[in-house]
């Protein structure tokens, strides 16, 4: 009842001073709205940017590097255990990039709950052959079926059908910038040579296009089948083994604990791609920065609206006090003027922002670097939303409470006996 | 001796801006239930500044002040807030209306702070006020666009809504011209009549004369009683 009472005086002062309310208001607006629309903006290029490197990277890698054994015979012989060991130059074993026990370790990872899926590759450096000159690169031999489910490999092929890698035997997906340089169409027969001297005749299929223009320069995708016979190798070749887990913020640890139990080299996308994190943190702080510029700015509008209101109505103030109303009363009367203002104009904020966001989300964005974006692309997060109200509300009170108080401390008898 | 409304024992007031000044010195007196005081004196001689002491609006004095049996010294300011709005109807000499409300509204509000009755007994209560100073038919209109002698009225209206045990009035007639002085002078008369307490601050012998009871004050001080 009491608080009715309040609420209804305030709006009634409110409807009174109706365009400098609306002002106030608009400048909570317009800072909701920035807030909403630059952050559905900024994160959602993030996003897009981050998915670029991030959706195609696995969180573990496992992989073999290429170097001589640390327990050499010599030093594992008891006999020479006190000598000095002058034998330099020690040259790896011929095994390369395998991973030993490849199949296995593949089985035993799709057994372990933490892991979401596991796709093997097998990598194969070899040289384009274009005409008279080679290029160097490489053909990524992919388990299809799973490099789909956790890379969405169809993505980055605008052109061809990813199933034809399974389907046709010696088949190729060239990297788009690859296929650019020599010359070749979906059903061209192109040669490649390996770095040993192996050469095959692979059918085009498609054409792979990442956005990143050093990768799709050098890099075709084939079977992993179709690789390991490129190679010459047995069907338990494989040379790196992507995993994906549930819960991301493993990585690191799972790494460690797989290169220690499989015996191979292991890295987490933690690792390998630090640097992405530093960028999305960078963006955000800046859209943060403005957005809360432009609210202290709008809190200030509130600031001085209010001022002005309770300077001109000192004889109203000091008939509620006379009249009976507590200074707690007239303190929540022009606290509620300051959130009736918040609220109102925060929520238009809203809505507009949203409609910003539309907006630039059918904005057309075309770049050859990304073959799928159509459009700018937005977040339409909610959380961004709930921030944007609170903050407005904090914003608002924070802007009322400070006037609010000055009217409560208002003596009645100072301003009846002024005149 | 029938009930006292305010008793004030020795009340003392100093104003200290620029130099200390004595402005009430030892002021003592009563007023009882169904008494129609005035408060006479020349200008400056301190009866507005009693008249707020006595209304619990200014609460920096010396001395002992009893108001409907209680001594106020100790009470908190949300305490005297609520018998100010119970049980004291003030009538300034400006009208002192909120202009943004309606006459109406205006003499509600009171009744609405106290909630001890719904709004539409108080909006009933308010119109039969209103009736009473026959300004109902301006019920409607917003506080600003009445003339003096009617915002007068409308604040005597808002006085009585709570039904108070006093009305106080500082000057209530001193800014209106005397045919209009003497519609108000004789709205207070009725209400008397009818058992309200009055204390009503003047300088209008006339009025004063007319009072059952005047209390003269001088440099401060009470003259006669
Ligand atoms: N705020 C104040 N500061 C200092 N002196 C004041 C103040 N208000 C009133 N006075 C002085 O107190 C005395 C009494 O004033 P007041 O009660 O208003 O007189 P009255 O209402 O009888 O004309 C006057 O001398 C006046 O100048
Ligand atoms: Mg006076």
């Amino acid at each position: 009842m009491a608080s009715r009472l309040i609420l209804s005086i305030s709006k009634t002062l409110l409807m009174a001073r109706l365009k400098q309310s609306i002002v106030a208001a608009a400048g909570v607006t317009f800072g909701i709205t920035m807030f909403i629309t630059l952050m559905g903006f900024m994160t959602g290029l993030n996003s897009m940017l981050d998915g670029l490197i991030l959706n195609r990277t696995p969180h573990i890698r496992l992989y073999n590097e290429v170097k001589a054994s640390e327990d050499q015979p010599i030093s594992l012989s008891p006999e020479y255990k006190d000598h000095i060991n002058n034998i330099r130059s020690i040259k790896p074993r011929d095994d390369g990039k395998e991973i030993y026990n490849g199949p296995a370790i593949v089985a035993a990872l799709r057994n372990d709950p933490r892991v979401f899926g596991v796709a093997a590759k097998v990598v194969a450096p070899v040289f384009y052959n274009v005409g008279a000159t080679d290029i160097t690169g490489s053909v990524n031999g992919i388990d299809v079926t799973n490099e789909e489910a956790l890379f969405a490999f169809s993505t980055y092929v605008p052109e061809g059908d990813i199933t034809d890698l399974t389907n046709i035997n010696n088949s190729v997906i060239l990297g788009k910038g690859l296929a650019d340089k020599m010359l070749a169409e979906i059903g061209d027969i192109v040669p490649i040579t390996t770095a040993r001297g192996q050469q095959m005749n692979l059918k085009v299929v498609g054409f792979y296009q990442s956005g990143l223009a050093d990768v799709d320069n050098i890099t075709s995708f084939a079977s992993i089948g179709t690789t390991q016979k490129l190679l010459g190798k047995t069907d338990s070749y494989l040379t790196d083994i992507q995993v994906k887990l549930h819960d991301l913020n493993l990585a690191p640890a799972l790494a460690k604990e797989f290169e220690a139990k499989f015996g191979t080299e292991a890295v987490d996308i933690q690792t390998a791609n630090s640097q992405f994190d530093t960028g999305t943190q960078i963006r955000n702080i800046i859209t943060y920065s403005v957005s809360i510029v432009l609210l202290v700015v709008a809190g200030f509008g509130i600031y001085n609206i209010l001022n002005m209101m309770i300077y001109e109505k000192m004889d109203s103030i000091a008939i509620l006090k006379a009249t009976g109303f507590s200074g707690n009363d007239v303190r929540n009367i022009f606290i509620n003027l300051s959130l009736i203002i918040g609220i109102s104009g925060g929520l238009l904020g809203l809505g507009l922002g949203f409609v910003f966001q539309i907006i630039i989300d059918h904005l057309p964005f075309e770049t050859s670097a990304l073959p799928t974006i159509k459009t700018f692309p937005v977040n339409y997060d909610f959380k961004y939303y709930l921030v944007g109200i609170v903050f407005a509300l904090v914003t608002t009170f924070l802007a009322g409470w400070f006037p609010a108080r000055k009217a409560s401390k208002i003596d009645p008898v100072e301003i009846i006996r002024g005149k | 001796m029938s009930e006292q409304i305010i008793e004030a024992k020795n009340i003392s007031k100093y104003f200290h801006d620029p130099v200390k000044v004595k402005v009430l010195k030892e002021v003592s007196f009563s007023i009882n239930k169904g008494e129609f005081v005035s408060i006479t004196g020349k200008s400056g001689c301190g009866k507005s500044t009693l008249l707020y002491i006595l209304s619990t609006m200014d609460t920096d004095y010396e001395g002992d002040l009893y108001f409907d049996g209680e001594l106020l010294r100790d009470k908190k300011r949300d305490q005297l807030a609520h018998i100010r709005n119970k049980k004291i109807g003030f009538v300034f000499q400006f009208h002192y209306l909120l202009p943004e409300f309606s006459v109406l509204k205006n003499v509600m509000l009171p009744g609405l702070k106290l909630a001890e009755l719904s709004a539409q007994e108080v909006e009933h209560n308010a119109m039969e006020k209103l009736r009473i100073l026959g300004i109902d038919d301006q019920a409607k209109k917003l506080a600003n666009q009445l003339s003096g002698g009617q915002k007068q009225r409308v604040a005597i209206a808002r006085s009585l809504i709570n039904n108070p045990l006093i009305i106080m009035g500082d000057e209530p007639t001193g800014n209106l011209d005397s045919k209009n002085g003497l519609i108000v002078f004789d709205i207070f008369k009725e209400l008397a009549a009818m058992g309200q307490s009055l204390l009503i601050v003047t300088h209008d012998q006339d009025f004063a004369d007319k009072t059952d009871r005047i209390i003269e004050m001088d440099d401060g001080k009470v003259i006669k009683q």
